[in-house]
């Protein structure tokens, strides 16, 4: 089996006397896409904050490969780059086009020539169906578009692996497929991902493995089909039941 | 068509001396906004950072510029500092004092609070890209902030023009002023021409600011 892109060891993170992240571990493999679930409030998205180091954490560490991503840490900026993220609300660049946006960091901070970060950033954006919108400004596309935007922005820098902190939380339902598509065309082409949702039906499709965090604690772990058909905790089985509605019938 | 008076602007060189006071007028506030905006910006930038200290004493100087009316920091620094230290300034120059407090502290509010309106997560979606702190800064921070600042800004330069209507109180001869004096000397000879020359003054007031508004609200529209 190949070695692990990411390893997560012990991590523990607190805000005060609150723990939100309690002895977290855990391993990514090339190619391999992670889905965490939980209740609002388990820890899911300070656990994608913390893998790239924009919270500090009181103990454990994360690894890319051979090093560590640590908060303030020595070569973050190059470790960052090697990390894709992509966050709830878009957070596009409302002062550059959508193709300016995906082209910033390659052109700036990877230092790539200029006609081979463009010719693949429009690649990128027809990808997505966005070729035509490379000239428009974030403000003038829609939620689903913005996403859309903003994982090719996140693909432009080569990462070794991707996050996605609940990317369709904030989008309307109509336009939440048209990302979900986006990110299943990735997981095809066997990109590495750790994947935070609400989407259990896309869960289930997409990943190679689920985590189940509760309470800051990785309560449950295994592959899809055991994870949504026989959980073994009662509060794994619990969380899972506030998905239908079987019951109230 | 009622007598407004308005051939008294003809006599002499009534005209040219009204150009010459809107133009001391002008001369106050550009050397007062060249003057205010740069230490603004230093001043925004301490009150939006993190040492409570610094940010307090801004706070208070910030509050007392405001509260305090342009017409009291005038006479304060134009009489208060002959009476405290024998300073004798100029009415030009304690204007130009008072402009560059009050325009300071005005212009230090605006680029806080358009410092503070960038939300935290776009630093944070900069840096997951592999942007440095200063990168973060020069292509992301500065831009979006800058493009807040521009018709705020240009909304604080019209009205320090017209603010600089009180600094006749103080012996400056700007262009309110010499509209008072045309109309006095003329006082007999042409009773209305009050009004035909605060008339002028207007027009010259709107078409010095006006321009300058249409500015701002064209920036605003295309950096929405």
């Amino acid at each position: 089996m190949a070695e692990p892109i990411l390893t997560v060891e012990h991590l523990v993170k607190g805000y005060g006397e609150n723990t939100v992240l309690d002895d977290v571990s855990f391993s990514v493999r090339p190619g391999e896409v992670v889905v965490v679930v939980g209740p609002s409030g388990c820890g899911k998205s300070t656990l994608l904050r913390c893998i790239n180091a924009l919270e500090p954490t009181q103990s454990g560490r994360v690894r890319l490969g051979n090093e560590t991503v640590a908060y303030g840490g020595k070569g973050l900026t190059s470790l960052r780059q090697r990390i894709g993220m992509v966050f709830q609300s878009y957070e596009l660049f409302p002062h550059l086009t959508v193709l300016d946006n995906v082209m910033l960091a390659p052109l700036k901070v990877a230092k790539r020539p200029k006609d081979e970060v463009q010719k693949e950033a429009e690649a990128l954006l027809d990808r997505v169906n966005l070729l035509n919108k490379a000239r428009s400004y974030p403000r003038e596309l829609s939620g689903g578009q913005k996403q859309r935007v903003a994982i090719v922005r996140a693909l432009a820098m080569h990462p070794e692996i991707l996050l996605f902190d609940e990317v369709t939380a904030a989008l309307d339902p109509e336009m939440v497929r048209e990302v979900l598509d986006v990110m299943l065309d990735l997981a095809k082409q066997g990109r590495t991902m750790i994947i935070v949702t609400h989407e259990m039906q896309f869960a289930r499709a997409i990943a190679d493995r689920v985590i189940f965090l509760d309470g800051g604690k990785i309560v449950e772990e295994s592959t899809p089909e055991a994870f949504f058909d026989h959980p073994k905790t009662e509060r794994a089985q619990k969380f899972l039941r506030t998905f239908t509605f079987d019951s109230v019938k | 068509m009622p007598d407004l008076g308005l051939n008294v602007l003809l006599k002499g060189k009534n005209m040219a001396r009204l150009l010459g006071g809107l133009w001391v007028a002008l001369r106050i506030s550009l050397l007062s906004v060249a003057i205010s905006i740069p230490l603004g910006i230093l001043l925004g930038v301490l009150m939006s950072g993190k040492n409570p200290v610094v940010k307090a004493i801004l706070r208070v100087y910030l509050e007392i510029i405001r509260i305090m009316p342009q017409m009291v920091l005038l006479f304060l620094v134009f009489f208060g500092t002959t009476r405290a230290w024998g300073w004798d300034l100029s009415g030009e120059t304690a204007s130009v004092v008072v402009f560059v407090l009050w325009g300071t502290a005005e212009m230090s509010d605006l680029v806080r609070g358009a410092l503070i309106s960038i939300p935290k997560h776009q630093y944070e979606s900069s840096e997951a890209l592999g942007l440095t702190k200063a990168q973060t800064y020069w292509y992301i921070i500065i831009p979006q902030t800058v493009r807040r600042l521009i018709p705020l800004s240009i909304n604080l330069i019209t009205r320090m023009i017209k603010t600089t209507s009180l600094v006749l109180m103080i012996g400056v001869v700007e262009v309110l002023k010499v509209a008072q004096q045309i109309i006095e000397a003329n006082r007999m000879a042409s009773p209305n021409a009050a009004f035909g020359i605060y008339l002028v003054v207007f027009l010259l007031y709107f078409l010095t600011c006006w321009p300058i508004s249409l500015l701002a609200s064209y920036l605003e529209k295309k950096w929405r």
